[in-house]
């Protein structure tokens, strides 16, 4: 008898508008617990809005999000999760008081505090910039400290909205280090990305989105070897997708 | 050129009188700032970071009070602690304490308005980021306040120069009495209309050189924290 996956979080017809302008339409997903997904599409297709939506930094205007959590969790699903963005923000503090500062909004002592931030600099090779002003640190390593700050707090999930957008490769490897590492350590990845080559190196099942719509999901190896679905074949291919290209017409836009 | 060196020599010789008004002067208006800053800046912050029916019109009666006239801030504070005033009762009226009222009351909206639009420009910044580490919206504001500290520090100077300026409001709350309220912009108009000259140019010289000297020990101030970078 096959184990059925556990249920992480489900996304029941969402839809998100604004400014009379439907951004994410009608869509619906259930992540599952264990594997890495990975958001793709083209710009402008809706990748960091759902994102943000799933982390609840925004509220889809129809449709609802629910978390499968465990019962005595379920009256704060917010610390369950954690989300690094493009641009990472540093506060005007030292890297490790930037750690120790999100651990703080968890109500975590300061000698407990203390002994996870100087783990997860180390996991993340920060150790030795501990003293340093965040804000004087690379914008590699600044990203790197944002992952840091984000593990420290155990989150079930991690979301990521394009960690390497701005990175060159080494950094980019780097990265995907520490991102591998955070879900090696029992944390759920959910990530956007535009870089198909960094979606294959981690993607362990494929959302692909485009202008607002889901339009094929599945594991990576099935859509990598040949996505159903025309848009996807395009994105794959390098085509643009253009937003006055005939075929969108048939997306009903 | 005379009147020149006989505020120098008043100066170098620490003529008492003149150390009196220069001492009440800073007490005045150092208290005045401190107040002024424990309410301004919250106010400030808040008006940035949260929404409430009246906001729009309280940034821009803050923004307005900015250019608040001192003589009317002074009348009002004197018709409040008069005699015949709601807190006549206090016996406040000519006090150094009545001066601290009304620097306060014209530093606020200054402080206030200043703090609005750096907490302002460092929410659009950090909002993300701060919603999804779970911080409350006191946290939040705690940590705008804290980050911002070099920044905010503008808005206190700008507070501080313009409570130590001021001549209007102190001149009719505190009378101007010798050796109990007399501080250094309304001695330098009681000595000017007097003629004394030397005892009016050196308050003046004392005014501009502390106004300096706060000034530029709160831009290296900011200087070496945005070196830095913390």
């Amino acid at each position: 008898m096959i184990a059925q996956p556990i249920l992480l979080l489900s996304l029941n017809s969402i839809c998100f508008k604004a400014s009379g302008k439907q951004l994410i339409k009608e869509l619906s997903y259930q992540f599952k617990v264990g594997p890495r997904s990975i958001i793709i599409g083209p710009n402008g297709a809706g990748k960091s809005l759902l994102l943000k939506l799933c982390h609840r930094l925004l509220e889809p205007s129809q449709g609802h999000i629910q978390w499968h959590v465990e019962a005595e969790n379920k009256s704060n699903t917010a610390f369950h999760q954690a989300m690094v963005f493009q641009r990472p923000v540093m506060l005007r503090r030292t890297v490790s008081a930037n750690v120790e500062y999100a651990l703080s909004l968890r109500g975590i002592n300061k000698a407990q505090r203390r002994a996870r931030t100087e783990e997860v600099l180390g996991l993340t090779g920060l150790n030795h910039l501990a003293r340093f002003s965040a804000r004087v640190l690379s914008f590699g390593e600044q990203q790197k400290l944002a992952l840091a700050r984000a593990w420290a707090l155990r989150p079930k999930v991690l979301f990521l909205d394009e960690p390497t957008a701005s990175l060159d490769p080494t950094a980019t490897y780097e990265i995907e280090k520490v991102i591998n590492a955070i879900h090696d350590s029992g944390t759920q990845i959910i990530m956007t990305t535009h870089d198909l080559p960094q979606a294959q190196r981690l993607a362990d099942e494929v959302l692909f989105i485009h202008r607002g719509r889901l339009l094929e999901s599945g594991p990576a190896t099935t859509f990598f070897a040949g996505p159903t679905n025309q848009f996807a074949q395009a994105f794959l291919k390098g085509d643009l997708l253009m937003w006055d290209r005939p075929e969108t017409k048939m997306l009903g836009d | 050129m005379n009147v020149f060196f006989d505020a120098i020599s008043l100066l170098i010789s620490a003529d008492n009188d003149l150390l009196m008004i220069v001492g009440l002067s800073l007490w005045v208006s150092l208290v005045a700032v401190l107040v002024a800053t424990l309410i301004g800046m919250p106010l400030g912050a808040a008006t940035a970071l949260y929404k409430f029916p009246g906001r729009k019109v309280l940034v821009v009666i803050l923004n307005a009070l900015m250019g608040l006239p001192p003589v009317v801030v002074g009348l009002l504070v004197y018709m409040l602690l008069s005699r015949s005033g709601p807190f006549g009762v206090l016996g406040l009226l000519f006090s150094p304490t009545a001066m601290i009222i009304a620097q306060t009351i014209l530093v606020i909206p200054i402080i206030a308005a200043l703090s609005r639009q750096i907490i302002d420009d460092l929410w659009v910044e950090y909002a993300e980021q701060l919603i999804s580490l779970g911080a409350s919206p006191t946290r939040r504001m705690m940590t705008l306040l804290w980050d911002g500290r070099f920044s905010l520090l503008t808005a206190v100077l700008a507070g501080f120069g313009r409570a130590t300026a001021e001549v209007g409001a102190v001149m009719i709350v505190g009378g101007n009495i010798d050796h109990a309220t007399r501080v250094m912009t309304t001695s330098i108009t009681l000595e000017v209309s007097r003629g004394n000259l030397a005892l009016a140019l050196g308050l003046g010289i004392v005014l501009i050189t502390l106004s300096l000297s706060i000034n530029a020990a709160a831009f290296l101030v900011k200087e070496a924290a945005e070196n830095r970078q913390v």
